[in-house]
C-alpha cells in the first residue's frame, strides 16, 4: 500500500461520495416517510397489489413483501438502495485503473517507484473507503428514518442488521467485477455506460429471474444473492448464494491483479 | 559501467511491430541521442525500459538490474519526461509537483522551487488552465525534482518556445555535468547534434546504427561540392561516392573513403569552386532513411 496514492485516490472521489450519500439519504428518508400511510392502509394496499399481474409483482419482489411491516416496507426501499450502490460501486470499479489510462495520467503514476501491486492495492483500498463511507451513511439514515417514521410498529433489529451488513459484500462484488471487466476490454473510453450497464443489467436479470422463476438467472446476479425480501422473510442469508457471490468477488480480484501486473499501458494516440 | 543495457529487446503489440531485436548500451554520464522518425519505436523502447509495457522477448537492464523484475527499485533514480504530457486536470501545479515528490525519499522542496523559477512556471494555476507548453514545463520540473541519476526525455522540446528550449538544454547540460546520464529521444536532429555525445538511429523498429556523433560526422561521410564547366555525374564515378546530384553545373555528392581519391579527380579538372565539408546530422540521417 502506498499512502500517497491512497490519499490522492480518496480525494479524487470525495465529491462523488458526498453526492451519492446525499442521494441515498434522501431516497431512504423520503420513501420511508410514507411508511405510516402504507401501514395504515395495509389491507387496501395488499388488495390493490393483488390486482397487478404476478409478473410485475415478481419483478419488484413484491410477492415476498408485506408492506405493512417495518422491514417489509424497508426491504422494498432497500432494492433501490442496492441499485444505487451497485451503480456507484461499478462506477468506481470500472474507473479504478481505466480513468488513469483514458486521461493518460497512467504514465505519470507508473513511472514512479511503485509496483503495480502497490498501485492497485492502494486504489482498491481508497475505493473501498469511499464505498464504506457511503455504506455508513446508509446505516445511519436507515436507522434514523425507521426510528422517526415507524410509529408504534416493532421490528427485529437483527434482521435489519443482516440487511445492512450485506451492503459491503454487495459493493465489493460490483467493485471487483467492474475492475476485472475494465481490464479485459481493450480500452474503456467512458466509465458511466459500463457502470450503468453492469448495475442495471444485474438488477434487470434479477427482476426477470423473478418473472420466470428460473434458477439459473438467480446464480448470476447479486440482487438475488442478497435478495432483501428473502432475507427479511427468512431472517437469514441464503448461504450458498452468498458464498457464490463472495467467490466471484475473490476470483475477480485475483484475476484483476493478474491482469494489471501484466498489462501494457497504452501510449498516447 | 553501463547504465542501460538492452539485449535483443523485442516488442510486438499483438501482430503490430513495436521494436525488433534492439540492442544497445548507454554508459554512465553520457547523453545518448535516440533518433528516428515517428513510429520507428523510440517511445516503445523508453516505455519498455520504464516497464510501462512488457517485452515480448529479450531483456533490458538499468543500473544493472532487470527492468521487469526490479522496476520500482530502478524507477527511484529515474526521471521521465513523456512526449505528450497529461496530468490530473483538476489539480494545481503545486499539488501535482508535491504528489510527484511524495514518491521519493527526499526533501525536494528546494529543488522544486529552483526548477519552477528557472522554467518560469506559476505554481498556483490549475493544470487544466495551462497551455501545452506550460504543461511541458510541469513535466520537466516533475521529471527533475528528485535529482534522478538517469533521465528519459522523449521528444522533450515540442511545445517549448526557443528561449525555453535553450533554458531546458542548459538545465540538461547542468544535470549531465553532475553526472546524470541522459537518454534523449528525438526526431529533430539539430538538437541531438547540439546535446548528445553518441547517437543510436532507429528505423522500422530496428537499430540502423549506433555511433559516436563525431565519428558519424567526420569519419563516415564528407559532403563534396564541385563547380566546373561541363561536369557530369559520371565525372565522379568512384567507389564510395553516393547521392550524386547535379545542379547548374555544380555536382554534389557524399563520399566515404580515402578523400585523396576525390582530390586527385578534382585536380584533373579546371574548377571554379570546391567545398568539402562535414555533412549535418540531418543529411546523414536522410541518407540512412533512403
Amino acid at each position: 500500500m502506498n499512502a500517497n496514492i491512497y490519499r490522492h485516490e480518496f480525494r479524487t472521489r470525495l465529491k462523488s461520495v458526498v453526492i451519492w450519500s446525499l442521494a441515498l439519504t434522501f431516497l431512504v428518508a423520503f420513501f420511508f416517510s410514507m411508511f405510516s400511510v402504507f401501514a395504515d392502509q395495509a389491507a387496501l394496499m395488499n388488495a390493490l397489489l393483488a390486482k397487478y399481474p404476478p409478473e410485475l409483482r415478481a419483478a419488484f419482489g413484491l410477492d415476498n413483501m408485506d408492506l405493512a411491516t417495518v422491514l417489509g416496507f424497508y426491504s422494498f426501499i432497500f432494492l433501490f438502495v442496492q441499485l444505487c450502490l451497485a451503480i456507484q460501486a461499478s462506477n468506481y470499479g470500472f474507473g479504478l485503473v481505466s480513468i488513469e489510462e483514458s486521461e493518460l495520467t497512467a504514465d505519470f503514476l507508473l513511472s514512479k517507484p511503485v509496483s503495480r501491486t502497490q498501485v492497485l492495492t492502494s486504489k482498491l483500498l481508497a475505493a473501498l473507503t469511499s464505498l464504506t463511507l457511503t455504506n455508513l451513511v446508509v446505516w445511519v439514515s436507515s436507522f434514523a428514518a425507521i426510528a422517526l417514521f415507524r410509529g408504534e410498529r416493532d421490528y427485529e433489529t437483527r434482521t435489519l442488521l443482516l440487511l445492512l451488513l450485506s451492503i459491503v459484500v454487495f459493493q465489493l462484488f460490483f467493485l471487483s467485477v467492474g475492475l476485472v471487466i475494465s481490464l479485459l476490454v481493450k480500452r474503456v473510453r467512458s466509465v458511466t455506460p459500463y457502470a450503468l450497464g453492469l448495475g442495471f443489467g444485474s438488477y434487470v436479470l434479477s427482476a426477470f429471474s423473478g418473472v420466470f422463476g428460473e434458477v439459473t438467472l438467480e446464480l448470476l446476479t447479486p440482487f438475488k444473492h442478497l435478495d432483501a425480501a428473502s432475507i427479511v422473510k427468512h431472517g437469514a442469508y441464503d448461504t450458498p448464494l452468498v458464498l457464490l457471490n463472495v467467490a466471484v468477488t475473490v476470483a475477480s480480484l485475483a484475476v484483476g491483479y493478474w491482469l494489471y501486473i501484466r498489462r501494457d499501458i497504452p501510449a498516447v494516440s | 559501467m553501463s547504465v542501460i543495457e538492452v539485449t535483443n529487446l523485442t516488442k510486438y503489440y499483438g501482430k503490430a511491430r513495436g521494436i525488433v531485436n534492439v540492442s544497445c548500451s548507454v554508459e554512465e554520464g553520457e547523453i545518448f541521442g535516440f533518433i528516428g522518425p515517428n513510429g520507428a519505436g523510440k517511445s516503445t523502447t523508453i516505455r519498455l525500459l520504464l516497464s510501462l509495457i512488457h517485452p515480448t522477448s529479450g531483456s533490458a537492464k538499468v543500473f544493472g538490474k532487470d527492468v521487469v523484475t526490479h522496476g520500482p527499485e530502478i524507477r527511484r533514480d529515474i526521471g521521465y519526461l513523456p512526449s505528450e504530457v497529461y496530468y490530473y486536470e483538476g489539480m494545481k501545479v503545486i499539488d501535482l509537483l508535491k504528489y510527484s515528490a511524495s514518491f521519493y525519499d527526499c526533501d525536494c522542496t528546494q529543488r522544486m522551487h529552483e526548477l519552477t523559477a528557472t522554467m518560469e512556471l506559476e505554481l498556483n494555476r490549475r493544470i487544466s488552465d495551462l497551455s501545452y507548453g506550460n504543461k511541458k514545463k510541469v513535466g520537466i520540473v516533475q521529471g527533475l525534482l528528485h535529482s534522478p541519476k538517469l533521465l528519459f526525455l522523449d521528444e522533450p522540446t515540442s511545445g517549448l518556445d526557443p528561449l525555453m528550449q535553450r533554458k531546458f538544454f542548459d538545465l540538461i547540460r547542468a544535470e549531465n555535468a553532475r553526472g546524470v546520464t541522459v537518454f534523449f529521444s528525438s526526431h529533430i536532429l539539430g538538437e541531438v547534434q547540439r546535446l548528445c555525445t553518441r547517437v543510436g538511429i532507429i528505423r522500422d523498429g530496428s537499430i540502423a546504427e549506433i555511433s559516436d556523433i563525431r565519428t558519424l560526422q567526420q569519419n563516415n561521410y564528407k559532403k563534396v561540392r564541385v563547380t566546373a564547366e561541363g561536369l557530369t555525374p559520371a565525372s565522379f564515378d568512384l567507389p564510395g561516392v553516393t547521392n550524386v546530384q547535379t545542379e547548374n553545373g555544380t555536382v554534389h555528392f557524399f563520399f566515404k573513403g580515402d578523400i585523396n581519391a576525390v582530390l586527385q579527380k578534382v585536380s584533373g579538372i579546371q574548377v571554379t569552386d570546391v567545398t568539402i565539408e562535414e555533412p549535418t546530422l540531418e543529411e546523414i540521417f536522410m541518407h540512412y532513411y533512403e
